[in-house]
């Protein structure tokens, strides 16, 4: 089982400058989360402080029940094994071709003959697609590839905990596409704990167990999928949905004239940046078909239920409409209101007159358009 | 600005300081840490001797030059010539060759290590060496400055015999000195501890020049142009470090040792 990540009131400035401050929150163990954020809010500050590359001013991080805050250097070390840290740049040591870059944590740390090295490393690299790169220098591959190498370099350890700075950068949608299967694929081969920090919206919906955001110095929300998915914390749904519309701007915050004058842009018919409407749950990547049902999500199941009376309505609904008759019946969890072909009816449970008053359809249009009703607010200008 | 806290004035400067200090007694551990990076220590004295070995040969014989010129001629100023070879030679091998050595350890030696180190820590690749739970300091820092003490000893080695050889040609061919009075004031004035001196000195300064500089490599300031300043301050750095260091060194040996002709 992957180990579980206790972060309590962590605070972390340079000088004078906070980047954030008491962010409390708990990677359950095998589950895979996502931290979201506007750029240089502080994620990658984030993801160094918890494996003690950076020192946080309070607060603890608790690995596996070590405070790697204040645990001695040796102890540092001995947790810091644990980790499969894929950095914003691959970090590649570039004197190294591929192929010695991959083998390096296991030279270090495994008395693995040259032989059982080799079928490791090539596996890995098969795994993110880089065979017949091996002998290439860092130097002379794309940013891409970089990537992918770098994540095969954290994973041949078999880490119990993977950190990935934004894997989806520098990658086409189709490689995103591949490794988020493959993160998920991980997942349920090793049961390991997944923190992916990511700007990525299509990721974050459908990939994650536990959605968290950082804005404003502070952890805005960190919870099950279905919380933030279904959020109407305007900082949440602006970024979701990827609108300049909301309290985010270009230099992070925003004053309220500006506000106002973009409102009044995007009344008047202006394009507020937005392609579609992307609020509501979207059903959880899963694995490959053929390999074993992941551990964390089943664990997660039990936790979610057991809370479920403390989460938002919009949420709770998201949550037992994917449950299914028999883990409803399990849980004794009654059978939701409403439920259209499957997917989850995330508007509330509207009154039979008022689904019915939305023209063409009874249900919500199962495709990815938005709905053909008028939106509650401007998002494709005056068309 | 004006709201900030008073701050001590050199308050920075002590931090910093009290960081090298720290990060040289993290090597000095990291000395008896194995496995010792043997490759690593191979390689990088390989290099930082083929970076220094032909510029210090060059500095080496016109200095030699100028102290025994210098020296000569003050000397027979002085009626003192039979005394020429001994106080160029003690000059050379106790002060010329270990400076020589440590400026150009540094220059070259200490400012490649540091943009090196300095690259390496912007690309993120000393924290992804520490996060795979291998350190950083042991594993790349410890054999460079084994490299830098070893290349720095061998170095003023060879500086103090160019030197002696080429204030021996001035001397005797330039400036019409006896070859047998040079070689004969020198066995009576020199003594074996002043060679070992200037070879301490020689290992003291690699090993300062060598710390200095991963210091600044591993801490550049923040930016793009962060590396060039770090290699650039690591060398301004060094050097005022080193002749500080070389006048205490001086002064201690001066009162230890007991000079030949009491
Ligand atoms: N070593 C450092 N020293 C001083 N300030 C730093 C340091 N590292 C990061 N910062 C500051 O911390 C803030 C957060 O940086 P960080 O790299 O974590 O952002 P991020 O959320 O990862 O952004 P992005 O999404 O663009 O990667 C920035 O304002 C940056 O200037
Ligand atoms: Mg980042």
């Amino acid at each position: 089982m992957g180990a579980e990540v206790v972060i309590e009131g962590l605070t972390k400035s340079f000088g004078k400058q906070a980047i954030w401050r008491d962010v409390t929150l708990n990677l359950p163990p095998g589950e895979v989360s996502v931290m979201l954020g506007p750029s240089g809010t502080g994620k990658s500050v984030f993801l160094k402080s918890m494996i003690g590359l950076l020192k946080p001013d309070k607060g603890k991080c608790e690995i596996n029940g070590t405070d790697i805050v204040r645990c001695s250097e040796r102890k540092l070390y001995e947790t810091r094994k644990l980790f499969g840290v894929l950095f914003q740049d691959g970090a590649l040591f570039g004197s190294m071709n591929l192929y010695d870059n991959v083998a390096f944590p296991l030279r270090e740390h495994t008395k693995k003959s040259e032989t059982e090295v080799r079928r490791i490393v090539l596996e890995k690299l098969e795994l993110t697609g880089l065979s017949g790169a091996e002998d290439k220098l860092p130097g002379e591959i794309s940013g891409g590839m970089r990537k992918r190498a770098g994540l095969a370099r954290a994973l041949v350890l078999d880490p119990e905990i993977i950190l990935c700075d934004e894997p989806d950068s520098g990658l086409d949608p189709v490689r995103t596409a591949y490794l988020s299967q493959l993160l998920i694929d991980l997942n349920a081969q090793i049961d390991a704990t997944i923190l992916i920090v990511t700007h990525n919206i299509n990721l974050a919906r459908t990939v994650p167990d536990n959605i968290g955001m950082l804005f404003r110095k502070e952890l805005v929300m960190f919870g099950p999928r279905e919380v933030l998915l279904t959020s109407d914390e305007p900082v949440v749904e602006q970024f979701l949905n990827g609108r300049r519309l909301g309290p985010i701007g270009m230099s992070e915050e925003k004053d309220s004239a500006q506000m106002a004058l973009e409102q009044e842009q995007a009344d008047a018919g202006h394009h507020d940046g937005s392609t579609e409407d992307v609020r509501g749950i979207v059903p959880q990547l899963q694995p490959t078909p053929g390999l074993p049902e992941r551990q964390g999500a089943i664990r997660r199941k039990d936790r979610v239920v057991q809370v479920l009376h403390t989460l938002p309505e919009p949420a709770r609904e998201g949550i037992i409409a994917s449950l299914t008759p028999e883990e409803r019946r399990h849980y004794g969890i009654p059978e939701p209101a409403v439920t259209a072909g499957g997917r989850t009816q995330v508007h509330g449970n509207l009154p039979a007159g008022d689904v019915a008053d939305l023209p063409g359809s009874p249900a919500w249009p199962s495709g990815e358009q938005s709905a053909p009703t008028q939106p509650l607010r401007p998002r494709r200008g005056g068309a | 600005m004006s709201s900030r806290p008073a701050t001590v004035p050199g308050l920075g400067m002590l931090r910093e300081t009290g960081k090298l200090f720290a990060l040289g007694l993290d090597i000095a551990r990291g000395l008896f840490q194995r496995p010792f990076q043997l490759r690593e220590f191979i390689q990088q004295a390989w290099f930082i001797a083929s970076v220094t070995i032909l510029p210090t040969a060059l500095v080496a014989i016109p200095f030699g030059a100028i102290i025994s010129l210098q020296f000569g001629s003050l000397a027979s100023q002085l009626g003192a010539e039979s005394y020429t070879g001994a106080g160029s030679v003690l000059a050379t091998v106790q002060q010329a060759a270990p400076l020589v050595t440590a400026l150009l350890v540094a220059g070259a030696g200490g400012s490649a290590i540091c943009a090196d180190i300095g690259a390496r820590t912007i690309r993120e690749e000393i924290d992804a060496m520490e996060v795979l739970g291998v350190s950083a300091v042991q594993r790349l820092i410890v054999p460079r400055v084994l490299a830098c003490m070893l290349v720095a000893v061998l170095l003023n080695g060879m500086v103090s015999v160019i030197g002696v050889l080429g204030g021996y040609f001035f001397n005797v061919v330039l400036q019409g000195g006896t070859p047998g009075a040079y070689l004969a004031s020198f066995s009576a004035l020199a003594q074996l501890p002043d060679l070992w001196v200037g070879e301490i000195k020689a290992l003291i300064f690699g090993f300062l020049a060598a710390v200095v500089a991963s210091y600044r490599g591993l801490n550049p300031p923040p930016g793009p142009k962060g590396v060039g300043d770090a290699v650039n301050q690591s060398v301004v750095i060094t050097f005022l470090l080193l002749f500080v260091v070389n006048v205490v060194v001086t002064l201690i040996y001066l009162q230890l040792v007991p000079p030949k002709l009491g």
